[in-house]
């Protein structure tokens, strides 16, 4: 089926619209930049202080003092500001991100997420993670459906929350989900996989669109 | 004008063991190294530090954990140096470290209250997690926020780009970070400046941080590769 992060950074591309404030995260999500449609032009926020972040550098341009939240070199679009750590997050708080796009350890049917511990085995911080689901407008979980066939949406998150009743969407490389008052939505299904595929790769109930659409 | 300017060993002189310590950055870019290597030279112990990351081994705040000089690490994330979680979880007292992780913008806007005389702030951050634990909860227009308290040091460390000899300084690129605001919310600012100028050279339009707030300026920092 081709590269299933590709497919994942393709779709969730879609999602922005022509002027949108968006945070990326580390991975994944930072290869949704490359996919924008055409004349979708989007201002890329990072929580380390750049509005209008640009893509890496060409190597041996690299500036050792501009980087992004995961420390890898960065450039800045012409219009681009910098800014300290509490301008920085009272930009993401104050609901003025569009869209942050994120992955997950587990999402859930009421749209809480985990994503930044696993008790007793892996405890590296939620660093800017919960201001941003709090405050984005959107929240938009990008990742693989399953971990190594493991469901990673269920009906309620084993592990502790980053956010509860945040998640709007989740994109993964079988669909598109919305997360709604009744439940998780179907909404598109790639044509690699049936409905019974996707129903039973996700560990809650799945409410299939009577509108379901093929995900390109 | 007092002369503020002082090596690397004199201006750590006056951290003492069990201080807290802020120190700014982000994943070390835009820590002043200098100020990190004279800390390990001087030894200190029990320290907490006030950190947005453990940066990575060997570099910021990471030289002072390896060190064991850290007994309390206030940060939002330590993901990028293992040596954090062995601390964590070792069993020679010696060597452990607690760690205290706290949301990025909760851990920025504390130190701002610090730093601006606020009593705490109220945010939604947290809200429903582990986070919300012991802290009140209070709604405000029918939304639940949790009261934070603010954050202040003993001293500060700090990188500037260009500091004149008032301590006037400006950060380039991603280098501002927790600078700024750790300027305001410590008893005692040491900036370590890439580069020092006289008093008139930094066009107060550009100025992000005032003089007021610094004590001490190193000389000799630099932009360093991650």
């Amino acid at each position: 089926m081709g590269d299933i992060k590709e497919i994942i950074a393709r779709r969730v591309a879609k999602e922005l619209k022509d002027g949108d404030v968006v945070n990326l995260g580390i991975g994944l999500p930072t290869m949704v930049a490359n996919h924008l449609p055409e004349g979708v032009e989007i201002i890329l926020q990072s929580e380390n202080g750049i509005m209008g972040m640009g893509p890496a550098p060409a190597k041996g341009n690299e500036n050792v003092d501009m980087v992004n939240a995961g420390a890898q070199y960065v450039t800045v679009k012409p219009g681009a500001m910098f800014f300290d750590s509490a301008t920085s997050f009272g930009i993401i708080r104050g609901g003025h991100v569009d869209a942050t796009i994120l992955g997950a350890l587990e999402v859930d049917e009421k749209g809480n997420l985990s994503n930044w511990i696993v008790p007793g085995k892996m405890v590296p911080g939620m660093g800017g993670a919960m201001d941003l689901v709090v405050g984005a407008k959107k929240v938009i979980i990008a990742m693989q459906h399953t971990q190594k066939g493991e469901h990673k949406i269920l009906k309620a998150c084993t592990l502790p929350y980053t956010a509860v009743g945040v998640v709007d969407m989740i994109i993964t490389e079988m669909g598109v989900m919305e997360v709604t008052d009744k439940g998780i939505v179907l909404t598109e299904k790639h044509a690699e996989f049936t409905v019974d595929d996707i129903k039973a790769a996700t560990g809650c109930d799945l409410i299939i669109s009577p509108d379901l659409k093929e995900m390109k | 004008m007092k002369d503020k300017i002082k090596t690397a060993d004199e201006a750590v002189s006056v951290i003492k063991d069990g201080d807290t310590i802020m120190v700014g950055g982000f994943m070390a870019c835009g820590t002043p190294e200098i100020l990190m290597d004279a800390l390990v030279k001087k030894g200190v112990k029990n320290l907490t530090i006030i950190c947005n990351d453990a940066g990575v081994p060997g570099r910021g705040v990471g030289k002072l954990i390896t060190n064991g000089q850290v007994k309390t690490l206030i940060a939002s994330h330590v993901g990028l140096n293992p040596e954090v979680a062995q601390r964590m979880n070792t069993d020679v007292a010696a060597d452990k470290l607690e760690c205290i992780l706290v949301p990025q913008g909760t851990l920025a806007e504390r130190v701002r209250a610090g730093g601006a005389g606020l009593g705490g702030f109220l945010t939604p951050t947290g809200i429903g997690t582990i986070v919300a634990e012991g802290k009140e909860v209070i709604r405000v227009d029918g939304r639940d926020y949790l009261l934070e308290k603010p954050l202040k040091a003993d001293v500060a460390l700090l990188r500037g780009s260009v500091t004149d000899r008032f301590g006037n300084t400006t950060y380039n690129g991603t280098t501002r970070t927790f600078n700024p605001i750790m300027a305001t919310a410590a008893e005692h600012v040491i900036v370590g400046a890439c580069e020092i100028v006289e008093v008139g050279d930094i066009d107060p339009n550009h100025v992000v941080t005032s003089g007021i707030f610094v004590d001490t300026i190193v000389g000799g920092e630099k932009p360093w590769e991650i």
